[in-house]
């Protein structure tokens, strides 16, 4: 058995320890490239969200490299997500691949179902002692993942030298894929700490606040969206966003098997807005805008693929939200065409907006 | 006192219902005006650019019924069973109107989510009806009449006819069958359809749609899909299509939808997916404010002839 499931940010490095601890042959997904959206172009309806095409090209090219079985993980709707399996499986079927679709549906409704599919990747002996630690450990590292990646945006805009952040924080990425053990994780956190402090940094910067929501997986994944927040951080400005990989993990799957509501502050600032639960993120990206001006953020940008339910409902929302809170809003939609040159320009002249309001803002205060 | 319905969306599902609950609380209703290039244009003005034509084409609805009543009815349709919902554009459509469109009467914008139950419907005539009567046995009188036309609607589909069409059982006859799925306010709008259905008519071809069968006809395909889709309309459509898999009487099918349907890329791939495994000839027309109308009689008179030519090879 040749286990692979889809890639999203920096996810695979602890969900590849997990399944080899539990002793399958792991087949990485590889990092999207154009090749692997134009996979799931070719073979996609054309309507198909972006995710579900990069997913989809994913699959095509980690069963090219033999994979037999594929791991993913449903939903519950209303949003189409919880619904990609069920298409691909059969898409990629009729393209001629055998292979086995395992789907983790949420824990709430079919607890039995996940316990049958966790079963069928237990391929050696391990005790539920190991499990935990394993699951534990991936934990931790993801947590780790996210702390450096959440340090990068606050380095980047003070950065001296352009890219040199990126540059340092893709190394400590991969200082913490190596980590096999806990001591190893620490040993990373203080090589973060050390390689971090060597970017060259100008003192005194007040750099312009972004944040970024949207559609999770656009918004998790560079690659998706053209390291937009790359981009915003070398153009000087500071960037945030609400969703890491391990609060994503534990709204969706954790709330939702205690029946908590996640997210509830953002959810609850968008009432007076947006009055019902849609799926996906499309409500939480207008709370969180509300919520980000408060904070007295400049701008909000929402990334959202095109045809993405949610954000368009939330899209026809939130200009009228941003006007009302007095912070500036650019929404970016994403599919196989979008160019990163395009969206380098349109980021350049919001920043560019952004940067006379404030200023604007400023003299009426002192004056 | 005048009530106004935008005639889209929702409206082909369920508008006598509404329109003779409303007219038994002595209020006035007004529908919007048929589907006009002006209202099609106001809609792709004022909503957000990319949201698809059906939801484009409500707010130009709306926007035809301002300065005609007092109140607009849009309500929250959330779902009408437990199984599923309504695509979530149409969840979050009060809101999106609200935030699009200035100079709106009051909106009446009450929750339909029958989820737990068909109780919850007399809720919602009470919450709708309390706005302009005060008279509880008024509002169950008009509730019950409106129930009464609504089944009188159905039954118009039922008995295989299309009353939003105007078409009577004797209207709808021809060589060849066609299973003609999509929502209903894309099939039964011949604006935005380019009267579709009537075209295939006057080819001589028979067409049947997802109203036509009967809920339960509906519900006993509900197995057929290893995960039941989340939407309402989608998975009338998708029944359909198993329903007639499994019990034939058509020649082809024909899946109608509009550009950038959020659900629809998985419900049209799904259709064409396993019509291909049987053989089964398929024809999707997407629409959007550009489909033209020659184009599309070209399309459907080519895909009507091959199916006629099959018929004879065999
Ligand atoms: S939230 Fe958007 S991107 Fe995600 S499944 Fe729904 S439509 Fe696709
Ligand atoms: S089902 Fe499709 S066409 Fe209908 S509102 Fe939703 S996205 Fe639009």
């Amino acid at each position: 058995m040749k286990v692979t499931f889809p890639y999203m940010s920096n996810s695979h490095i602890a969900i590849t320890n997990i399944l080899e601890g539990l002793g399958n042959e792991v087949i990485p997904p590889p990092k999207p490239s154009k090749l692997t959206l134009s996979y799931g172009t070719k073979y996609a309806p054309e309507f198909a969200c972006v995710p579900f095409k990069i997913t989809l090209g994913t699959y095509i090219e980690t069963l090219e490299m033999g994979a037999d079985t594929i791991v993913s993980t449903g939903g519950v709707g209303p949003c189409r997500a919880g619904l990609y399996t069920t298409l691909q499986e059969k898409i990629l079927r009729n393209i001629g691949y055998e292979f086995e679709m395992i789907t983790f549906e949420p824990p709430s409704r079919y607890l039995k179902d996940i316990i049958r599919n966790f079963k069928k990747l237990v391929n050696k002996k391990v005790s539920l002692v190991e499990i935990i630690k394993l699951i534990w450990f991936a934990w931790e590292q993801l947590t780790l993942l996210d702390e450096v990646e959440l340090e990068s945006f606050k380095i980047r805009p003070c950065e001296v030298k352009r890219g040199e952040t990126t540059r340092a924080y893709r190394k400590i990425v991969d200082i913490i894929a190596q980590a096999k053990n806990r001591d190893d994780l620490k040993e990373a956190r203080k090589l973060a700490d050390k390689i971090y402090s060597s970017v060259d940094r100008y003192e005194d910067v007040d750099p312009l606040k972004i944040a970024l929501l949207g559609e999770i997986y656009v918004v998790m994944e560079p690659t998706a969206n053209l390291e937009i927040e790359e981009t915003l951080g070398e153009l000087g400005a500071y960037v945030e966003r609400t969703m890491f990989f391990t609060d994503y993990t534990i709204n969706n799957a954790i709330t939702d098997l205690f029946h908590l509501k996640g997210d509830r502050d953002a959810k609850k600032a968008a009432v007076p807005y947006f009055n019902e639960m849609c799926g996906g993120h499309g409500r939480e990206s207008v709370g969180n805008t509300i919520l980000y001006a408060e904070k007295g953020f400049d701008g909000v940008i929402q990334v959202a693929p095109f045809t993405c339910i949610p954000e368009i409902v939330a899209k026809s929302i939130l200009p009228t939200v941003a006007e009302e809170y007095g912070i500036g809003f650019l929404s970016i939609s994403i599919d196989e065409q979008t160019g990163k040159a395009g969206i380098q320009t349109r980021l350049e002249a919001f920043v560019d907006l952004l940067a006379r309001k404030r200023k604007k803002k400023r003299e009426e205060k002192i004056a | 006192m005048k009530v106004g319905i935008p005639r889209t969306l929702s409206y082909y599902t369920y508008y006598p219902m509404w329109k003779t609950f409303f007219e038994k609380l002595g209020v006035e209703v007004i529908i919007s005006d048929p589907t006009s290039k002006q209202i099609l244009d106001d809609g792709m003005r004022e909503a957000v650019a990319d949201a698809c034509v059906p939801i484009k084409l409500y707010h130009g609805h709306v926007i035809n019924l301002i300065n005609k009543v007092d109140y607009i009815f849009i309500p929250r349709m959330v779902s009408v069973g437990r199984e599923d919902t309504f695509c979530p554009k149409f969840l979050g459509l009060p809101d999106m109107i609200t935030c699009s469109l200035e100079n709106l009467p009051n909106l009446i914008t009450t929750r339909i989510d029958l989820k737990k139950g068909k109780l919850e419907l007399l809720k919602v005539f009470y919450s709708v009806g309390s706005i302009f009567t005060k008279n509880i046995l008024q509002i169950i009188k008009a509730a019950r009449a409106s129930m009464i036309s609504l089944k009188e609607y159905n039954k118009g589909f039922l008995e295989g006819g299309i009353p939003p069409l105007n078409l009577k059982r004797d209207d709808i006859k021809g060589d060849i069958t066609l299973a003609v799925l999509g929502y209903p306010y894309m099939l039964y709008d011949p604006y935005l359809s380019l009267d579709l259905i009537k075209k295939l008519l006057s080819f001589g071809v028979s067409v049947v749609t997802p109203e036509m069968l009967s809920k339960s006809q509906k519900a006993r395909q509900a197995p057929k899909l290893k995960k039941t889709l989340f939407w309402h309309y989608s998975n009338n459509v998708m029944r359909t299509v198993h329903h007639f898999f499994e019990n034939g009487g058509i020649d082809g099918i024909i899946h109608v939808t509009a550009f950038s349907c959020g659900p629809d890329f998985i419900v049209d791939k799904l259709i064409e997916l396993e019509s291909r495994e049987r053989n089964i000839p398929f024809l999707t027309i997407t629409f959007d404010e550009h489909t033209g109308e020659e184009g599309l009689r070209t399309r459907l008179e080519a895909f009507v002839d091959m199916l006629r030519l099959r018929r004879t090879a065999i």
